[in-house]
């Protein structure tokens, strides 16, 4: 099967894997920013929303998630060892003019954002680094309903320093990421041409700026007070 | 004097290696009495002179038709492949981009398909393997038709002739920091893809290209385009991205 085992294959496998990530945080932040209040009932009542879905559509879709990122990171690992052994000596004189850092660095801000998503996972996801405050064991009312304070466990723990600060490093590390990541999906697709090319470089940087500005928000707000819980 | 016979002096830090086996190291040269209208290989020749009246070794280095056509020269000056010059090998640099008192690096492509043979020569027959592999058009086309016979508009055959000016002289390879030859394949890949005589076998070619790619020992593309910088014919990216697309399209065909 050439699509595993070639060397544009697997690229192509990273850029669909990759990009569906993207997706999936384009709707996550979509989502999240419900706790600014634009939903009735906020972030609490969009977790409940979520969660009201049938079991295997969730399951179904964290396994398609999985997938995704083993892919992702299984490809990423075994395309950069051999990519290091493509020029096994180095120049005396480093002088290269159209990669940047965030190219030269994908697999340095892929390993943090790794790391980072199994820490939120544990954080917000299976609520288990602070139990206190875990939004499945505090049960506020909403409407008629009674649904775990998921608003209550997001302020509790951006109002933490190094929480925030850890959640808009990982972010900063997005932004580098996918400011290459975006634009090469499209390259890797063979979906630009000299004309495209310089746009789409353009476009990657913005969705990946308005990825940063929009999930940097809601700690920064949390920790300065503006948003309360 | 008038600044038109100024001369320069400049050190030279050039990588030397007797031979594949050896593991090579820098030494260091003084070139002197150059003056601007030299050109980078004349500079080298000049050098080389001195060093085979001292009795030394001179440094051994690729070049050919010394008109910036072939792509013969292979040189990586102060970090970059063919000097950095837009549109240049390293035969029309001339020593007038450079200054009096200048140390300039010299090594040789470096990657893992080029071994080095002696000093600055690589051999790229890595290149010649993967157009082997199948950049050639095998169908019947007949004989030499009337130019009219078989409509191709400007565009397309722009397009074609655009990915044909590759020599492959390799220093999309060299400027790679993957050592990876997507510039190359992408140019053979295109060149025959948007001609009609071409597109009968392009999914074959296609996959075999990419293997032989891989089998070579060249890197994988991370789009840098270090390669278009570097690439003296300044062939456009644009033409791995229609390789992927060929690519993707061949896997259904």
């Amino acid at each position: 099967m050439q699509l595993t085992s070639s060397s544009i294959g697997r690229k192509i496998l990273m850029a669909i894997t990759g990009q569906s990530m993207v997706l999936f945080a384009v709707v996550h932040l979509l989502g999240n920013s419900s706790i600014f209040g634009w939903l009735n009932g906020g972030i609490n009542a969009y977790a409940h929303h979520l969660h009201a879905m049938p079991a295997p559509v969730i399951i179904g879709f964290r396994l398609v998630m999985l997938v995704m990122v083993c892919v992702h990171i299984w490809f990423g690992i075994q395309l950069t060892v051999e990519n290091r052994g493509g020029r096994p000596q180095q120049y005396a004189v480093k002088a290269t003019q159209k990669a940047t850092f965030a190219s030269e660095n994908m697999i340095w801000t892929g390993s943090l954002l790794g790391l980072f998503l199994v820490y939120h996972l544990l954080h917000f996801t299976f609520q288990v680094l602070n139990p206190e405050t875990a939004a499945i064991k505090n049960i506020v009312p909403l409407h008629e309903l009674m649904v775990p304070n998921v608003l209550g466990m997001v302020v509790a723990g951006f109002k933490n320093f190094f929480v925030s600060f850890i959640y808009a490093g990982a972010m900063v590390t997005l932004f580098l990421h996918l400011s290459h990541g975006i634009q090469s999906f499209f390259q890797t697709m063979g979906w630009s041409c000299d004309k495209s090319q310089p746009l789409l470089v353009k476009f990657g940087t913005l969705v990946a700026l308005g990825l940063f500005l929009g999930y940097v928000t809601i700690p920064l707000t949390i920790f300065a007070g503006i948003l309360k819980g | 004097m008038s600044d038109h016979h100024k001369t320069m002096t400049l050190t030279l830090i050039v990588w030397r290696q007797k031979g594949p086996k050896d593991p090579g190291k820098f030494e260091t040269y003084t070139a002197k009495g150059i003056t601007e209208h030299h050109s980078f290989l004349e500079m080298l020749d000049c050098v080389n002179e001195d060093l085979i009246y001292a009795g030394k070794e001179p440094i051994v280095f690729d070049h050919d038709c010394r008109e910036g056509i072939c792509g013969m020269c292979s040189q990586v000056i102060n970090g970059a492949a063919h000097g950095g010059q837009d549109r240049t090998t390293v035969c029309q640099l001339h020593m007038r981009k450079f200054k009096d008192g200048d140390t300039i690096y010299i090594e040789p492509w470096r990657a893992r398909a080029f071994p080095i043979i002696k000093d600055l020569i690589v051999d790229r027959s890595a290149l010649d393997t993967i157009v082997q592999a199948g950049a050639y058009v095998s169908c019947h086309t007949g004989g030499v038709a009337d130019g009219n016979a078989i409509l191709i508009p400007k565009p397309i055959a722009d397009e074609s002739m655009d990915a044909a000016e590759c020599v492959g002289c390799g220093a999309c390879v060299a400027g790679c920091p993957n050592g990876a030859a997507m510039l190359f394949t992408g140019a053979k890949v295109s060149q025959y893809a948007v001609l009609p005589q071409g597109k009968a076998e392009a999914a074959e070619r296609v996959k075999n290209l990419v293997d032989a790619m891989s089998s070579c020992g060249f890197g994988n593309c991370t789009n840098h385009y270090e390669c278009q910088v570097a690439c003296p014919k300044g062939i456009d990216v644009k033409f791995i991205a229609r390789m992927n697309r060929e690519f993707l399209k061949a896997q259904f065909a």
